[in-house]
């Protein structure tokens, strides 16, 4: 939108000094207030309190939205200030004559009730003018519909397929394209969820992944949504998006980073067990050094062409199997293979130690107890061939059995 | 309820209702056909769900107090929030509007009774069953349904076996529903004493014939969108499944053409609630009335024509957005004019300010914070980083509890002097009612913040730069709990076992409406003959 709707925007920056003083009192008074009302066991570490805002990511005691880092964020941004303060006016007034009312309209002051009951012009007056006021707040907010809604003309279009747990990016047209990554969440940020987070203070808490999705600077990015299993969502608030994945269905959002920097989003839309753990993570680079990695990634893809023909040695095939086991299968099965609650164990499974590798092959595929297990059909042969060799001589599974990408690639439909 | 429970003490002489007077012991309750006992059961009911549902919220709050998982793992942690709002909304709040419709229509309109006295039992008697089956889903292989309280497809067809008695349960209760709404409707339309015309009832009594349409109209439309979830998990359609072409967005408009009016089904008779007692208070008659009855009907149409802003995220057309922003934006006009109403009760009149007037000035206050957040939510632009976040959260809590919970708090301080007989205590009325306010406000209000910094809901664990607000948000559920436990146990108890003052038959000085023309505790019959009526319907002829 035009200068008018930036300046303001500015206006509203400046009232962060204000508003970084409120938050330094508000921390003190949380502070006092929570350790006074609950019992405050050895869990409740000093050293939680000693994490860091995150840049591009959430802040300490944020009272409002991400600081924006795209057009469409400020607008969105601009828009709740307009809101917020129609409604704060409005909210005033109303109560401002209720609490009037209830101060002086008392019977202990002997004020005596009135006995009017009803008057049309004042009726039509506060449905008409509350009427108009909805009328001029809805349009800047078309004007930010249309402008979010309109993804044609993109520079850079990225495929993100959400899968339980993690994300998929596949760089379909433009600058990279054919590149294609998972990106999982730092096991090291599961187990520590897991173990009840004592004693650590980490600035990107739960928002660490492994493969960061990486997108060049003021490029018109346009985000192809889509599931492999249950409904998940793209959302990254500094950029201002959030967008459904719908399995069997394709949709699109975009936008236009401002900055260069690293910025963090979380799925939005219930997914099951792990939904607290499939973060989102956009690196912002410079077009040159976007240019250097998108080549990098290119070539890095070509050299991990999957060969399903070639005939893997057992040490070999149990190494990338424990990496993929640790990037795919550990946050449920556990890394003792044993499996919690639902979760079946891998150790001493049958199905795991059964020479006749075809069943548990198809398990992996296909996912089994509707989906409970996920089908891991988007790993290549070799990954899925070394994580099912992998389980079948780990643990006290010493099988020394060998499963070859050939042999998954065979059971692929 | 000392005098309900012994309806004999309060008859005294009174020998000619032998015959018809109240059974004894257990059959009273499980043959009951009085639409004052079946009124008192649909209370308890709600409150033991509210109870259940609120001990669930606490423990959602204890592992949220701060990162990492302390209590629960992610899997129990969705199976509490799923079924926190389940419990909340079929079991404790819908409920309790229908044991406030029960008690206080009939009264209201000058009726003997409900029109169909055993469906009504029937309808209550359904409940048991459908809430112990949800209930005990928990202890079901894969423990109780944890797809969120809106079942999303498809993550309803990866739920084990308590899916289906989830869905079950529901069928039942809606069925529930369906009959006490039947009920509630032919009993407003054909029993109103002869002199009471539709615009001369009262307020709560419009809003709950209003609120019983839309459950007809919207309760059938669930029903049908978790038979089709049912039949997707077992008997291979794939209405839903994407793997067979089938549209979860399709769900969603479903589930949310019934969800929307749903939210209204839930809040409509907390408005009748307020409107019957903001004019008590104020010792002066309901400002526009006409346009009271006019808005309620105004916003329970317009519920059916905004379902699609739950969903502005699914991706929908600029045109569709467009549409479904506008017309929620439109509800805050008829919501206004309702609020507007209510202050203008109050202005010039001459106000106390005894718990059920705490109650619904702190309804309000806290709801219209609700109602704002809810105009801000609607415009899809800040939507888009609002929805599912934390946000969300808050603001159905600020319409939902400080909304219908406080409005059934002031009922229960307005009405129960004439269900018991007895008055409650004053000073642990305001107790409850302060208490009650503030830790509300501390639970929820610090979760704006974390929805504007873009905290998701349904999450086990969060970023550590969310944790304070967290802490603060667990230490006031804590608290807003115990302040309920009080409330049952030092003010609902001690009136039900008949301890404090008897209550006179018109307990505040400027209660209208023909509740307050019978004795207090209300006779176990009432209105066997229609009464004659003055011309404002609020008064007995002798």
């Amino acid at each position: 939108m035009g200068g008018k709707w930036r300046s303001t925007s500015e206006w509203f920056a400046e009232q962060s000094f204000f508003l970084s003083n409120l938050k330094m009192k508000m921390k003190n008074l949380i502070q006092k207030l929570s350790m006074a009302g609950l019992v405050s066991g050895a869990w409740l570490s000093q050293a939680a309190w000693a994490v860091n805002d995150l840049a591009g990511g959430p802040a300490v005691l944020q009272l409002n939205l991400q600081p924006a880092a795209t057009k469409i964020a400020a607008e969105q941004a601009w828009l709740h200030w307009f809101m917020l303060i129609i409604c704060t006016v409005i909210f005033l007034a109303v109560f401002g004559v209720m609490f009037y009312s209830i101060l002086k309209h008392r019977k202990s002051l002997g004020h005596p009730a009135a006995s009017f009951h009803e008057s049309v012009k004042v009726e039509i007056a506060w449905t008409v003018i509350p009427f108009i006021i909805v009328i001029l707040m809805a349009l800047p907010a078309t004007k930010a519909v249309v402008a979010a809604k309109d993804t044609s003309n993109a520079d850079l279009t990225i495929k993100a397929t959400g899968y339980q747990w993690k994300w998929g990016y596949d760089y379909l047209k433009g600058e990279g394209e054919g590149v294609s990554f998972l990106s999982t969440l730092s096991n090291e940020h599961r187990e520590l969820s897991n173990s009840g987070a004592v004693g650590v203070s980490i600035d990107n808490y739960l928002l660490k992944v492994d493969n960061p999705l990486v997108v060049p600077v003021d490029k018109k990015i346009r985000i192809i949504t889509t599931a492999s299993d249950v409904i998940h969502a793209f959302s990254v608030p500094s950029f201002g998006i959030k967008q459904d994945a719908i399995p069997g269905f394709v949709r699109d959002t975009w936008f236009r980073a401002e900055r260069t920097g690293d910025f963090y989003g979380q799925c939005q839309e219930l997914c099951g067990k792990e939904h607290a753990y499939m973060p989102i993570h956009v690196k912002v680079l410079s077009a040159e050094d976007y240019a250097v990695w998108a080549k990098d990634a290119q070539a890095k893809m070509a050299a991990l062409q999957d060969d399903p023909s070639k005939v893997w040695a057992l040490g070999d095939l149990l190494k990338k199997g424990e990496k993929v086991y640790a990037a795919n299968c550990l946050a449920c099965h556990q890394a003792n293979g044993k499996g919690a609650g639902a979760i079946k164990p891998l150790d001493g499974a049958a199905v795991v130690l059964n020479a006749d590798n075809s069943k548990q092959i198809a398990i992996l595929l296909a996912g089994q107890n509707n989906g409970a297990m996920p089908s891991w059909k988007q790993l290549s042969d070799t990954d899925l061939a070394a994580v099912i060799s992998f389980t079948k001589n780990n643990w006290s599974n010493q099988t020394g059995q060998l499963v070859q990408p050939s042999d998954v690639l065979a059971l692929r439909k | 309820m000392s005098a309900v429970l012994h309806p004999h003490e309060s008859m005294v002489g009174d020998h000619h209702d032998d015959h018809h007077g109240a059974p004894h012991g257990w059959r009273r309750w499980v043959f009951a056909t009085n639409h004052k006992d079946i009124g008192t059961l649909y209370l308890l009911f709600a409150f033991t769900m509210l109870i259940l549902g609120g001990v669930l919220a606490l423990v959602i709050r204890a592992e949220l107090f701060q990162p990492g998982l302390q209590f629960v793992n992610p899997e129990l942690f969705n199976q509490l929030t799923t079924m926190h709002g389940l419990i909340m909304v079929f079991g404790a709040i819908m409920p309790a509007f229908v044991g406030f419709a029960n008690w206080m229509i009939p009264l209201q309109i000058g009726a003997a009774d409900m029109a169909f006295a055993r469906m009504n039992n029937f309808s209550f008697w359904l409940m048991i069953p459908a809430a112990a089956m949800l209930a005990s889903s928990f202890f079901l292989p894969g423990g109780a349904p944890a797809a969120g309280w809106t079942l999303y497809a498809p993550l309803t067809l990866q739920m084990g076996p308590s899916m289906d008695s989830g869905i079950f349960a529901l069928h039942i209760l809606g069925a529930s529903s369906i009959m006490g709404s039947i009920n509630i409707i032919v009993t407003i339309l054909n029993m109103r004493a002869p002199d009471m015309s539709l615009m001369k009832m009262p307020m709560f009594v419009w809003t709950w014939l209003i609120t019983a349409y839309l459950l007809i109209a919207v309760m059938p439309v669930l029903a049908g969108a978790i038979t089709m979830t049912l039949t997707d998990r077992h008997f291979g359609t794939t209405f839903f499944n994407p793997a067979g072409g089938g549209d979860p967005v399709m769900y969603q408009h479903i589930f949310w053409f019934f969800g929307h009016p749903e939210v209204y089904i839930m809040i409509l008779p907390a408005f009748g609630i307020i409107s019957q007692i903001v004019p008590a208070f104020a010792r002066k008659r309901l400002f526009g009335y006409a346009s009271m009855v006019y808005a309620t009907a105004s916003i329970a149409i317009l519920s059916f024509i905004v379902w699609a802003h739950h969903m502005y995220a699914t991706g929908m057309p600029v045109t569709g957005q467009l549409f479904f922003m506008y017309a929620t934006m439109l509800i805050s006009v008829p919501t206004g004019v309702k609020v507007f109403n209510w202050v203008a009760t109050m202005w010039k009149g001459s106000m106390t300010f005894e718990s059920p007037m705490l109650f619904s000035i702190g309804f309000i206050f806290v709801f219209t914070m609700g109602g704002f957040t809810g105009l801000i939510l609607s415009m899809a632009p800040i939507d888009t980083q609002l929805q599912d976040t934390y946000y969300v959260v808050a603001h159905f809590h600020y319409v939902l509890v400080a909304g219908s919970l406080f409005a059934m708090f002031a009922g229960f301080y307005y009405w129960s002097p004439k269900w018991t007989g007895f008055m409650y205590s004053e000073t642990r009325g305001k107790i409850h009612f302060w208490w009650t306010l503030i830790s509300f406000n501390v639970t929820f209000f610090p979760m704006h913040f974390l929805g504007l910094a873009g905290m998701p809901r349904r999450y086990a664990d969060y970023p550590m730069q969310f944790t304070d607000f967290n802490m603060l948000a667990s230490v006031g559920a804590f608290t807003f709990g115990l302040a309920q436990v009080y409330f049952f146990f030092f003010v609902v108890l001690p009136v039900m076992m008949g301890k404090g003052e008897h209550a006179p038959q018109r307990p505040w000085d400027h209660a209208e409406g023909l509740e307050w023309e019978v004795p207090s505790p209300a006779p176990f019959h009432t209105f066997e003959t229609p009464p004659k009526l003055d011309a404002t319907a609020t008064k007995i002829l002798a």
